[in-house]
């Protein structure tokens, strides 16, 4: 896994924040109040201590600063980049009552966090080594946070991951223009520093059973997110190009995408992926269309990103159910009855479906009626003591942030566990 | 800024200090005041990491007023300076002893040291000593500092500004004391080395400095009392917090270029960040003490002073923050020694400047008018351009103001323009009797 063999974000995608340089992120710190028991770290999933954070900046101290953020919050250079800020921690500042104008959390937090990724600095140790050993399945955004905890505790960990790189959709399927894979891999790397093994390429259900990991680690953290996008169950589907899929391509294979200047894309979906697919096809020149079947008050996705889509010309209609898929067209079912909508492009946004098959094989677990691995709100363990799970695979389907917080949870209390009995590991030892 | 060696564990940097045989894990104590008021506060400061802590300090019973705080805020920043007019515990004594005692024994590895302020009588200091040596604590502080109220009775400053005083309590007290002994100076005199070289005449194991500075905080414009406003009066209080840290700068610079000084000091005075803190470090402070910033922000600023000063000490590939202590003293000499012909001039990088002209408007009412604007072009924030300043070095005298007031880090920088020959000082001038320019400029000959 190296850096340089990931491309570098092209033209139509460049960032859509740029980094704050040393005056603004001064300036910017020296506008926290400096809140006791703050909003914000209250909105933040994984409770960064951003105040601190900030105050660090503000003194000076940028390694400071990264430590606070990082040993909160392993993914923390990615989270200042993709998360929802406005509806999260920035969202909370007080001085967003007091002057309109809060403070921009995330954009201080990436200041911070690009000091000691640019310059190779580890601010996180890994505990003393305890002998005990945990697999992680699969290298997203939770099982990141999971090995991150369980190597700062001490714990071997090994991560299996069914791709090429690690990172899980944080690599794959964050938009270029707020994301590059570049940075999301320099992560997994800062995690592969902690001690972590990553073994990418590996498939657990085809190239390693469960019984075989059960058997060599005392513990395991299921992180294995969502599947594939869902068809859109109408004729001539197969034409429809799988968001994540043409969302991946941009990223890692962007010689294989051509520009669409002229060409007129069709984007299906209500939520933040349908956007990053209208989005990222209008910067590469189209003349992009949302067309999602209900109001435009029932999109599941951010207020914000609805306006950014409309504030780069994308076209988004409404009340509009897809018929069938033509040679050149897509027939949706709207108020007025049918209407053919001219596209050299569809692309189905319509949400990922759960990996119930997975889920449903892993022994002594629940799995609710939503295809969602049933978890403990605490421990994040599964009806099997010796599963712990987290990420989109529990909850449905929400931010990256949430994955790394529930992956940090969960380590909490597989830590928890293997300090208070030995048992489980004892089993691993002997069975190897 | 160097980058700092990767992977190095700020586990591998000692913080310890070894302060005239008071032992402390880190630097960072808590001055004598609020903060350390009771047992349970000062355990809750332990646990936050505080190093160690002078109790607020204990004497014969006083009664304090209600409103007893008042502050001095600069632009949107709260705080700048505070000022008290609270005097030493209302507390029991003997609540407090068993305070003492039980967190001692509670915290072995963290520094107590009991601030003490009595009627200046050797029995009734014999007493309050021996009773202080029954509680385990590791030191004794002599508050020979609090300059409202106690003063007035004869205490705290009122004996910190009369050497002769300072030198016969300090020995009452070491001839009972069972513990090292440090004597807290008032900043309220005019030569702060008299008191110090008085404390180790006596056998002081040790100083801090500075207590609070006489102030009187402002006036409430309405009422015309002044503050902090005590049914419709006040009296003038200590002052203390950010504002006061260059004047205990000062203070500890001085004691620690004193030959007949040579004590370890416990550097207080506006002590809020971790560069504050190695500021007073490389001064000649062996240890730290702070008040202001914890009465406003709380204990949790220990994990900040820590990290940044454990930070710092890395990236500057010390170990330990013993190597810090005292290594700027020998950079602080009288002005008749400084180098006349060291020449520098200000230096605008026109990249960064963004148009502000703030530096010229400095040098041409507040200093020596060297300052143009009919430098190279800037670029505006609306994307045009006009002539930025630009710098006459003739007329430039290197004062650095320009640079003060540039809002842009790294814009204006102060270049050194000389040869570096030989130095020359004023004090070598005199004495050679020498009618030389040293630099060009040197000399006042401006008609214009
Ligand atoms: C297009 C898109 C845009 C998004 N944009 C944002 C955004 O801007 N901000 C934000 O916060 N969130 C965003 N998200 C959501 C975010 O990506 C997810 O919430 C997060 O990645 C979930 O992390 P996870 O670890 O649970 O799962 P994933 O990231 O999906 O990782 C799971 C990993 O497990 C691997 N795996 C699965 N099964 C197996 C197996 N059997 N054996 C081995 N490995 C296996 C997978 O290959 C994958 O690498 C976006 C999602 C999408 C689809
Ligand atoms: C409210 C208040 C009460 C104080 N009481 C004492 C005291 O009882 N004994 C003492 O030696 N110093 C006392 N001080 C002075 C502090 O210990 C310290 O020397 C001074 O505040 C300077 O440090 P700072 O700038 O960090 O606040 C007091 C200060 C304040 C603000
Ligand atoms: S800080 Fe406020 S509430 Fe607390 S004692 Fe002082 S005046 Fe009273």
């Amino acid at each position: 896994m190296s850096l340089t063999t990931v491309p570098a974000p092209r033209a139509p995608f460049q960032e859509i924040a740029p980094p704050l340089s040393a005056d603004q992120a001064a300036a910017e710190a020296a506008r926290c109040l400096f809140c006791y028991d703050a909003p914000c770290i209250a909105a933040c999933p994984t409770e960064i201590d951003i105040p601190r954070f900030i105050q660090r900046i503000a003194t000076g101290d940028t390694v400071g600063a990264a430590t606070t953020i990082l040993s909160a919050n392993i993914l923390g250079g990615s989270c200042a980049r993709v998360c929802p800020v406005e509806v999260l921690c920035e969202g909370s500042c007080v001085e967003k009552t007091l002057t309109k104008r809060p403070v921009t959390i995330g954009k201080l937090q990436r200041f911070a966090t690009d000091y000691v990724l640019a310059r190779n600095i580890d601010v996180l140790h890994a505990g003393a080594a305890t002998g005990k050993s945990v697999g992680i399945i699969g290298a997203g955004p939770a099982g990141l946070g999971a090995a991150a905890e369980l190597r700062k505790s001490g714990h071997a960990v090994t991560v299996y991951d069914e791709r090429k790189w690690g990172g899980g959709l944080n690599t794959y399927a964050m938009a270029e223009y707020k994301q590059t894979a570049a940075l999301a891999l320099a992560e997994v790397e800062q995690v592969a520093r902690l001690g972590a093994e990553f073994k990418q390429g590996v498939r657990v259900g085809r190239d390693v059973t469960l019984d075989d990991l059960l058997a060599k680690h005392a513990l395991l953290f299921i992180g294995v997110g969502l599947g594939a996008t869902s068809k859109l169950g109408v004729p001539g589907d197969a034409q429809a190009r799988d968001a994540l899929d043409w969302i991946e391509e941009l990223k890692v294979a962007p010689e294989k995408v051509a520009r669409l200047d002229g060409k007129r894309a069709v984007i299906v979906g209500g939520g933040n992926t349908a956007i990053d697919a209208v989005t990222q096809a209008r910067r590469l020149g189209a003349d992009a269309t949302l067309v999602y079947r209900r109001g435009e008050a029932q999109m599941s996705a951010y207020r914000y990103e609805i306006d950014l889509a409309r504030s780069m010309g994308c076209t988004l209609l409404f009340e509009r159910a897809p018929v069938r898929v033509e040679a050149g067209a897509l027939i949706v079912k709207g108020p007025l009855g049918e209407e053919k909508l001219a596209a050299d492009l569809v692309i189905a946004a319509i949400g990922q479906q759960k990996r119930v098959e997975f889920l449903r094989g892993l022994p002594g677990v629940q799995v609710d009626e939503k295809g969602r691995l049933v978890v403990d709100a605490q421990t994040h363990r599964t009806h099997n003591p010796r599963l712990f799970a987290g990420g989109d695979c529990v909850n449905g389907g929400k931010e990256a942030v949430n994955a790394v917080a529930h992956g940090k949870k969960a380590a909490r209390a597989m830590h928890a566990q293997l300090s208070a009995d030995g048992v489980h590991s004892k089993n691993a030892q002997e069975s190897k | 800024m160097s980058t700092a060696p990767n992977g190095l564990n700020t586990n591998d940097i000692d913080l310890s200090i070894d302060l005239g045989g008071i032992k402390s894990p880190n630097p960072f104590w808590l001055a004598s005041a609020p903060p350390t008021n009771m047992g349970s506060m000062v355990q809750r400061a332990f646990d936050a990491g505080w190093g160690g802590a002078v109790w607020k300090t204990l004497g014969s019973p006083i009664i304090n007023v209600s409103s007893r705080l008042s502050s001095i805020d600069y632009g949107t920043r709260r705080m700048l300076g505070l000022n008290n007019i609270e005097l030493i515990t209302d507390r029991p004594l003997e609540v407090n002893f068993k305070e003492i005692y039980e967190t001692k024994k509670k915290y072995p590895k963290n520094a107590v040291i009991v601030s003490l302020m009595v009627e200046n009588k050797r029995d009734i200091w014999h007493e309050i000593v021996k009773r202080t040596n029954d509680t385990g604590a590791d030191g004794i502080e002599l508050n020979f500092g609090c300059p409202h109220g106690m003063s007035e009775r004869g205490m705290g400053a009122a004996t910190g500004q009369v050497p002769e005083y300072c030198q016969m309590i300090t020995e009452w007290v070491k001839e009972v004391a069972s513990m090292p002994v440090l004597v807290k100076l008032t900043p309220n005199v005019t030569d702060i080395n008299q008191p110090a070289r008085a404390a180790k005449r006596a056998g002081a194991d040790g100083l801090s400095l500075i207590n609070t500075i006489n102030s009187l905080m402002g006036v409430n414009l309405d009422t015309w009392a002044p503050t902090p406003t005590v049914n419709g009066r006040s009296s003038h209080g200590g002052y203390c917090g950010p504002a006061v840290k260059p004047i205990a700068l000062h203070m500890l610079s001085s004691l620690a270029r004193d030959s007949q000084v040579g004590l370890p000091i416990s550097g207080i005075g506006g002590i809020e960040t971790w560069r504050d803190a190695v500021e007073f470090l490389l001064l000649g402070a062996t240890g730290l003490q702070v008040c202001t910033a914890v009465m406003h922000y709380g204990y949790r600023i220990i994990e900040d002073l820590v990290a940044g000063l454990s930070n710092y000490l890395r990236e500057k590939n010390l170990t330990s923050v013993k190597q810090l202590v005292g290594r700027a003293v020998p950079k602080v000499d009288d002005w008749g020694n400084l180098d006349l012909r060291y020449d520098v001039k200000a230096r605008v990088d026109h990249d960064k400047c963004i148009g502000c002209n703030l530096c010229h408007i400095a040098c041409e009412d507040g200093a020596h008018q060297a300052i143009t604007l009919d430098g190279p072009m800037v670029k505006l924030s609306n994307g045009t351009t006009r002539p930025g300043p630009n710098v006459i070095d003739k007329e430039c005298v290197g004062c650095n103001l320009c640079s003060l007031v540039c809002p842009v880090q790294g814009c204006i920088t102060m270049t050194r323009i000389d040869k570096a020959t030989e130095e020359l000082s004023w004090n070598e001038r005199a004495k050679r009797g020498s009618d030389e320019e040293p630099r060009p400029g040197a000399i006042y000959e401006r008609h214009h």
